[in-house]
C-alpha cells in the first residue's frame, strides 16, 4: 500500500476504503497540521450550497399546499404548513398506490440489490483467490461488458423477456438488477487484499471445505467490502428508472421512481388532475429512506474499515 | 479451525483436481446470470440488427442495411451531436469542480471537512427521477425559482426549459447529481498518497501548488482516467433526465434528443426493433472505442 500505480484498480475501490479515515485518529498526514483557511472554506462552500439548496427547496415546498406552491416564494414557507396533510394525501391518493409503489421498491431492492451483492461477493472472492480454467476469459468478458451501455441491452432484454413471458412481472426488474459488474470488480480487488493466502492454505490444511472456509473465515473479513457493494447496488436499484420503464406497463408493479414520474406526467395529460404537491412530497418520501440508509451504512463501514486498517 | 484435523494426510491427486475447478463454484452463479442478462441480449441485438421486419413480407435478412441507414439518418446524427456537445462541455466542468473540492477537502484547510464531504456527496443518493423533477420545477416559470426571481426583480430571465437552453439545463442536473460521487473517487485516491512524499516535498520547500502539481495530480491519474471513462459512458447513455423532463418541456425535447431516447422511441413507440437495436449497437461500439482511447492516452505516460 505504499505506491499508487494507476494500472491497479485501487482508485475505484478507494472511496469505500478511504472513507474510513476521518473516524480513525488523525493521521500525521502532513507533519505539521495545516492552518485552516476561511477563504478556502467559503469557496468550497459555494459547491456545498449548490449541493444542498435544491434539497432545501424540495423540503420547504413539501410543506405547501398546491395553492401556496404557485403563490409563495420558492425558498421560504407558504401561508400554511401542510407537510402532514401532504404526507397523508400522498399515501392515501388513489387508494394508497404510493404505499404499493414503496413496497415494490423495497422488494426490488431486497431481492435485486441483495442478490447482486451475494453474486458479486462470491464471484469476486472466486476470482481473487482461485486459479481455475477459463479465469482469463471471465475477466475479459466482464471487463468488456462494463463498457457496454445499458440501453444497448435494454431493447433486446425486453424482447427476450417478453418471449419468456417475464415482462410486466417483478422478475423483469429483479433479474437484470442481479448483475453488478462494478460490484464484482470491487469485491475482487477487495478480496485480493483483505484475505491473506496463508489463511486459506491453513484452512485447507485443516481440512475445512471451501464453502465453510468462505462462510466462516472469509465473509467476516470481507464485511466492509460487502457493505460497500450493498450500498452501491441499493442506490442503483432504488433509483432505477429505465429498466422498469420498459419492462412494466401495470402501475401496480411500478417502483417509486416510475410512480412519481407518472404523477408528474398526469398534469400534462388532458383531464388529468395536477397534483404537484403530491409529486414533491412523494419525492421527499422517496429520498428519505435512502439518505438514512446511506448515513447509517456509512457509519457502519467506517468503523469496520477503521478496524481493518490497523495494519497500515 | 483449531478443532479440525491436526495431522493432515497428503492431499490426494483427486482432491487437487477438484480444487482446480472449485473457483467456478463461486464464480459460476454470477456468470450464469451474467450470461442471461448481458451476453444473451448482446448476441440477440446483433442478430436483430441484421434483419428487417415488415408487416408485409415478414422478417428478411438485410445484412448491414440497417447500419447504412443509421449512418444516413439525420435524426441519429443530431442526437449524437447533442450528446457529444454535452460530453465536451459538461464532463470537464463536472470533473473540474469535483477535483477542486477533493483537493480542498484533502488539504485539511477547511473548517468542517467531514460535513463538506458528506453533504456534497448526498445528491448521489437522490434518484435521477427526483433530481430531474426537482430541478425541472425550479426551472419552471410558474412556481419555480426562475419564476420567483422574474417576479421579484421584474426581469425576465431566459427560460431554462426552452429548446436553446434545455441541454445546458440537463447538464446542470447531471453535474449536480455526480459532482460528489466523482469528488469522493478523487478524494479517496488522494488519501493513498504516502505521507513520506509530502514530507520530502516539505523538506525541499515546495509550496502548496507545487505539491498539487507534482505529487497529487500524478498520484491520482488513474482515478482521473476512470472517472473520465465513466463520465463518457454516462454522457453517451444520457436518457433519464431528458426523458423525465419531457413532461415539463414537451416542445424542447424531441423523441430523438439523445441516441438512447431515439433507440427507445424507435422500439417502444415505433415498433422498429431491428433499427433500434442497430442504433444501440452503434452507440455501444462508439462508447467502447472512446473509452479505450481515453484509457490508452491516460495511462501512456505512466508506464
Amino acid at each position: 500500500m505504499t505506491t499508487q500505480s494507476p494500472t491497479t484498480p485501487r482508485p475505484v475501490r478507494g472511496p469505500r476504503l478511504r472513507q474510513a479515515r476521518p473516524t480513525s485518529p488523525r493521521r500525521g498526514h502532513r507533519g505539521s497540521r495545516p492552518r485552516r483557511s476561511p477563504l478556502l472554506t467559503v469557496l468550497t462552500g459555494i459547491v456545498l450550497v449548490y449541493s444542498l439548496l435544491p434539497l432545501a427547496w424540495l423540503l420547504i415546498n413539501a410543506t405547501k399546499t398546491q395553492g401556496d406552491l404557485f403563490t409563495s416564494f420558492g425558498l421560504w414557507f407558504g401561508d400554511s404548513f401542510a407537510l402532514f396533510s401532504n404526507i397523508a394525501a400522498t399515501v392515501s391518493y388513489d387508494d394508497g398506490i404510493f404505499l404499493r409503489w414503496f413496497a415494490n421498491t423495497v422488494l426490488y431492492v431486497v431481492l435485486g440489490a441483495g442478490g447482486a451483492t451475494a453474486l458479486a461477493v462470491a464471484g469476486g472472492y472466486g476470482l481473487a483467490k482461485f486459479d481455475f480454467p477459463g479465469k482469463r476469459g471471465v475477466f475479459a468478458v466482464v471487463i468488456g461488458a462494463v463498457a457496454v451501455p445499458g440501453t444497448a441491452l435494454a431493447v433486446p432484454t425486453f424482447l427476450m423477456f417478453s418471449q419468456m413471458g417475464l415482462t410486466n412481472t417483478p422478475w423483469s426488474v429483479i433479474i437484470p438488477s442481479l448483475i453488478s459488474p462494478f460490484g464484482l470488480y470491487l469485491m475482487w480487488t477487495f478480496a485480493a487484499e483483505a484475505i491473506p493466502r496463508e489463511l486459506l492454505e491453513a484452512a485447507r490444511v485443516d481440512g475445512a471445505s471451501e464453502l465453510r472456509t468462505f462462510v466462516q473465515i472469509c465473509l467476516p473479513l470481507l464485511a466492509p467490502g460487502i457493505v460497500t457493494v450493498l450500498l452501491f447496488t441499493m442506490v442503483a436499484t432504488w433509483n432505477n428508472y429505465f429498466l422498469p420503464l420498459i419492462m412494466l406497463k401495470n402501475p401496480d408493479w411500478y417502483p417509486l421512481t416510475l410512480g412519481l414520474n407518472a404523477w408528474n406526467a398526469q398534469a400534462a395529460t388532458a383531464g388529468g388532475e395536477a397534483i404537484f404537491n403530491l409529486v414533491i412530497t412523494g419525492s421527499v418520501l422517496t429520498i428519505v429512506p435512502l439518505v438514512i440508509a446511506f448515513l447509517f451504512l456509512q457509519r457502519y463501514w467506517q468503523s469496520g474499515l477503521a478496524a481493518g486498517s490497523v495494519k497500515e | 479451525m483449531a478443532q479440525a484435523v491436526a495431522v493432515t494426510p497428503p492431499v490426494a491427486p483427486r482432491r487437487r483436481q477438484a480444487r482446480r475447478w472449485s473457483g467456478w463454484g463461486f464464480v459460476g452463479p454470477f456468470m450464469a446470470v451474467f450470461a442471461l442478462v448481458f451476453l444473451a441480449p448482446i448476441i440477440y441485438s446483433i442478430w436483430l440488427s441484421v434483419f428487417r421486419t415488415q408487416l408485409v413480407g415478414g422478417t428478411t435478412f438485410v445484412g448491414l442495411e440497417n447500419y447504412q441507414r443509421a449512418l444516413q439518418d439525420d435524426q441519429f446524427w443530431s442526437a449524437l451531436g447533442r450528446v457529444s456537445a454535452f460530453l465536451v462541455v459538461q464532463v470537464p466542468i463536472m470533473l473540474g469542480i469535483a477535483l477542486l473540492v477533493a483537493l480542498a477537502i484533502d488539504s485539511g484547510r477547511l473548517y468542517g471537512r467531514d460535513f463538506f464531504r458528506i453533504s456534497i456527496f448526498l445528491p448521489y443518493a437522490v434518484p435521477a427521477v427526483v433530481a430531474t423533477l426537482m430541478w425541472g420545477f425550479m426551472y419552471g416559470t410558474r412556481f419555480g425559482l426562475v419564476g420567483n426571481i422574474n417576479d421579484a426583480l421584474g426581469v425576465s430571465l431566459p427560460n431554462p426549459l426552452s429548446p436553446d437552453l434545455v441541454l445546458a439545463a440537463i447538464g446542470n442536473i447531471v453535474t449536480w447529481e455526480f459532482v460528489g460521487y466523482n469528488m469522493l473517487i478523487f478524494y479517496a485516491a488522494l488519501r493513498t498518497v504516502p505521507t513520506s512524499l509530502y514530507e520530502a516535498a516539505e523538506i525541499d520547500g515546495a509550496g502548496q501548488w507545487q505539491v498539487i502539481r507534482a505529487i497529487k495530480i500524478p498520484a491520482i491519474r488513474g482515478a482521473l482516467v476512470i472517472a473520465t471513462i465513466f463520465s463518457i459512458i454516462g454522457s453517451f447513455q444520457l436518457f433519464n433526465e431528458p426523458s423525465i423532463l419531457q413532461a415539463l418541456a414537451p416542445n424542447a425535447i424531441t423523441t430523438y434528443f439523445t441516441p438512447n431516447l431515439y433507440a427507445y422511441s424507435l422500439s417502444f413507440s415505433g415498433q422498429q426493433y431491428n433499427y433500434s437495436a442497430t442504433v444501440a449497437i452503434i452507440m455501444g461500439l462508439l462508447t467502447m472505442a472512446i473509452a479505450y482511447v481515453v484509457q490508452l492516452r491516460g495511462m501512456r505516460k505512466e508506464a
